[in-house]
């Protein structure tokens, strides 16, 4: 479904990947790990055309993402659930949906009864602005707001991040119950135990290049994690 | 550059003995006292506290003087410190609470604006003894062929005005390049970049600020005091009030207010722009009212979008980009073999 | 001192009225603010121009005066959407003082354009209408006109920036500008859409102030700082804070007019305005 080809991409003069390939399979639960700084989330804005690309291919579905305008992604079936969560703080939760529905209005209703069925809490706090939430209904409510648009893909930029553990065990079986539902995930952490018992496939990436890549329970078993996270 | 500079002003002087009709040397005063406002004006303004209210000191400058001297008989002398300190107060009214508040750029300038406006009311509402919208002349001190008056700062020869003001303006540049070498400016130019940051390592943002807004305002209205003794016509529209406060802006940024002499420049440009434009449409320039106004505002929009450092600061930087690709090109090694 | 209390009353009567028509002319500045973070010094003149449009639509060309109301609003609106495409846009990621300066060449240039136009004489719409009595005041039909529309348009502003798709985007926008297109939204079609709207509001505006006062090419130099003040009072971007400061500042200007000279009323409320910078200068709603 995605190909990622050969990608190079950075801030200005600072370049933070180089020459990176990955592929996501319909249906799969991908993720990539590496520790602070490897270049995780430049690779998902990459993929999302939040930043250009100076280098490589994106393709979704065979359609070249490279030319394509920031805001005609979500169109292609990919959607962006962004690092720290980046809800609307003065609206409400509903308006948060809402504007993750921007690019579907007429399946607004029905995406929306969907989406209060997979997270009851956010149906409570409906109309409550959206920075009074705790940071794992923030989560939640941020991935709804992504779900909203009916994507074939979902990019989820570090969701356990700055939550308490008792927490990041629900969002983890949240994502687990996506992917049952049939989305295809591409999921970037840095908490790797976790991450690995959710996912099919991962990708090691470090200082913006992949170092190993494979099935997740050969990556969790082989010591390679250990040696790029420790620096040795 | 300083023997440049020297000449330069030397040649400048000598400009009054070379015969130059009475309008030519009116539009070379104007132009000085203008650049020394401008100049006035990019102390600040460089800093990134950009006011839009200084119309507000210069028409206190103004106003000041002409009131003191037609209605209690007070010297210019007296009514210029007088008018300086006004000013300096209003300046420290309204700039302590922005600067102690961190009320910076739109806030800052829509505040600047509110005051050049208040001082343009309050001089209208005033006007059983400012004279409101038509304006106030100050009495003669030039009776029986006296051609001057120093107690009055009246001179009707233009030749001694040119000195005067060719003189403040030198002033006004030597303050400019005072204030640029201070540390007050280094600290401002921290200030302007992360405040925060610089308040952290114990620059006093408050009184830093403080102190060049005195400095720009105090200037100022002393340009206030003599376009009033000069024109010997002073009207609230146009000493006072958004107008002006914004022809200052753009003259500063015309001319490209990083650079000393870049207010002067634009003060040159302003003045060309207006004169050439008489000059071209002779009588249509009466018919068409307004027309230097559309040229003005069309330049400004197409400076600020396209040459946002200036005239001068434009060709500096053109220079010293030449320079650099020459200076490269000779020290570094060529291609052809040749060792 | 009945006859006293009657005119005090009307002079607030008439403050309330003023403070809904400064609202609806805050309110548009205070969406391009708070929203694409640009002041437009030259809101005044666009305002003018709006006149304008109405008193040649209909004294010119004899449209009916409704007709000639909407095509003036119609005029703003798209004029502000031009000049943000065109004048702002290209600055938009510069100093924030380049684009109010970008702007106030625009006043220089609205202004000409009107002198050029128009001449420098003043015209008036000449719409007479009967004053409404109220026992023994005595209230301008216009103004009272006038408020209701404001009121009309302030709440028509409320409504599509909370029921609306694009409303929504707008508020959303001004929260968190980086993320927009993760939405399928683009931020420049939000900043177009919101200058017209900012624009229309202006339009709105013009269409109530030229059935009261008389157009010149330079007024926008008389209510334009008014219109800075109050949205700095009430907290630049904050539309609640411009409203409550615009009714407190009509306030001022009418009864402080009706104690003293009417231009000592402008002064007083200026002064007002100098004292709350002094004490909050973010402004009475502004955020610290």
């Amino acid at each position: 479904m995605l190909a990622v080809s050969n990608l190079s991409a950075g801030y200005g003069s600072f370049q933070a990947l180089f020459g990176v390939t990955l592929e996501v399979r319909a249906g799969e639960a991908v993720a990539v790990i590496g520790p602070n700084g490897a270049g995780k989330t430049t690779l998902l804005r990459a993929i999302s055309k939040l930043i250009e690309a100076s280098a490589g291919e994106i393709t979704m579905e065979g359609t070249r993402l490279n030319e394509l305008p920031a805001h005609e992604v979500i169109g292609r079936g990919i959607a962006h659930v962004p690092e720290n969560r980046r809800l609307f703080p003065r609206l409400t939760v509903e308006e948060n949906l809402r504007m993750g529905a921007f690019s579907a209005r007429r399946k607004f209703a029905e995406r929306l009864r969907f989406a209060y069925g997979l997270f009851p809490r956010l149906e409570e706090r409906r109309d409550q602005p959206a920075g009074t939430l705790s940071g794992g209904e923030q989560q939640m409510c941020a991935i709804a707001r992504a779900l909203m648009s009916g994507p074939k893909l979902l990019l989820l930029d570090e969701p356990s991040a700055g939550l308490a553990p008792v927490v990041v065990q629900s969002i983890f079986a949240l994502v687990k119950r996506i992917c049952a539902e049939g989305y295809t995930v591409l999921i970037v952490e840095q908490n790797v135990q976790q991450v690995l018992k959710v996912v099919d496939r991962a990708y090691l990436l470090e200082t913006g290049r992949i170092r190993s890549s494979g099935a997740a329970a050969t990556l969790a078993a082989s010591g390679e994690i250990q040696r790029s996270y420790l620096g040795l | 550059m300083k023997p440049l500079a020297f000449a330069g002003v030397a040649l400048l002087a000598l400009l009054p003995l070379t015969g130059i009709g009475n309008y030519p040397l009116h539009l070379v005063i104007m132009c000085l006292l203008w650049a020394y406002v401008y100049t006035s004006w990019s102390i600040m303004g460089r800093l990134g506290m950009v006011s839009l209210g200084h119309g507000a000191f210069l028409g206190i400058g103004a106003y000041a003087v002409v009131m003191f001297w037609n209605h209690f008989g007070l010297s210019p002398w007296i009514g210029a410190p007088v008018a300086v300190l006004l000013s300096l107060a209003l300046a420290v009214v309204i700039g302590l609470p922005c600067f102690r508040f961190r009320i910076v750029g739109h806030y800052f300038a829509l505040v600047t604006l509110a005051l050049s406006e208040v001082t343009r009311l309050v001089i209208v509402a005033l006007r059983d003894y400012t004279g409101g919208s038509l304006g106030a002349t100050p009495n003669t001190a030039l009776a029986q062929g006296n051609a001057w008056s120093l107690a009055a700062v009246q001179f009707s020869d233009k030749w001694v005005w040119f000195y005067v003001i060719l003189a403040v303006w030198l002033v006004g540049l030597w303050i400019w390049a005072r204030v640029d070498r201070s540390m007050t400016r280094l600290a401002l130019e921290a200030i302007s970049q992360e405040e925060d940051a610089a308040a952290s390592i114990g620059i006093n943002v408050t009184r830093s600020k403080l102190f060049v807004t005195l400095i720009s305002a105090g200037m100022t209205s002393i340009g206030g005091v003599l376009y009033a003794q000069y024109q010997l016509y002073i009207n609230p529209e146009t000493v006072s009030g958004i107008g002006i406060s914004l022809q200052m802006v753009f003259g500063a940024i015309a001319g490209g207010m990083f650079v000393m002499l870049g207010p002067t420049v634009g003060a040159v440009f302003t003045l060309l722009l207006q004169e050439g434009l008489r000059l071209a449409l002779g009588d249509a320039f009466k018919q068409f009212p307004a027309l230097d106004l559309a040229v003005y505002g069309l330049m400004l929009v197409l400076f600020i979008i396209y040459m946002p450092k200036g005239i001068l600061g434009a060709a500096l930087e053109w220079r010293s980009r030449l320079t650099h690709r020459i200076s490269i090109s000779n020290s570094s090694p060529s291609i052809g073999g040749r060792q | 001192m009945e006859i006293f209390d009657i005119f005090l009353l009307e002079a607030v009567v008439n403050g309330i009225l003023l403070g809904g028509l400064l609202a609806l002319l805050s309110l548009g500045l205070n969406l391009i603010f708070g929203v694409i973070d640009v002041v437009w010094i030259c809101y005044a003149e666009l305002i003018m121009i709006g006149m304008y449009t109405v008193f040649v639509l209909h004294t010119q060309y004899g449209w009916p005066l409704v007709a000639a109301m909407a095509a003036g609003v119609g005029v703003v609106a798209a004029l502000g959407a031009a000049m943000h495409q065109f004048v702002i846009r290209p600055v938009l990621a510069a100093e924030p003082i380049n684009q109010l300066l970008v702007t106030g060449g625009m006043l220089f240039l609205l202004q000409a354009a009107a002198t050029l136009a128009f001449g420098i004489d003043f015209r008036n719409l000449g719409v007479r209408m009967t004053p409404i009595v109220v026992g023994e005041m005595s209230i301008s039909a216009p103004r009272v006109i006038a408020f209701a529309a404001a009121l009309a348009g302030v709440a028509a502003t409320w409504l599509l920036l909370t029921r609306t798709y694009i409303g929504t985007a707008i508020r959303a926008i001004s929260q968190d500008r980086a993320i927009m297109p993760l939405m399928g939204v683009n931020p420049d079609r939000v900043f177009l859409v919101t200058s017209a709207l900012g624009g229309a509001l202006a339009g709105l505006g013009a269409c109530l102030l030229v059935l009261q006062y008389d157009i010149h090419p330079a007024i926008g130099l008389t209510f334009g700082p008014i219109v800075f003040l109050i949205c700095v009072l009430g907290g630049l971007g904050n539309m609640l804070g411009g409203l409550v400061a615009s009714f407190i500042f009509a306030q001022f200007i009418s009864v402080g007019g009706f104690f003293l000279h009417i231009e000592w009323g402008y002064v007083i409320a200026f002064a007002f305005f100098i004292a709350v910078m002094f004490w909050r200068p973010q402004g009475i709603l502004g955020a610290r």
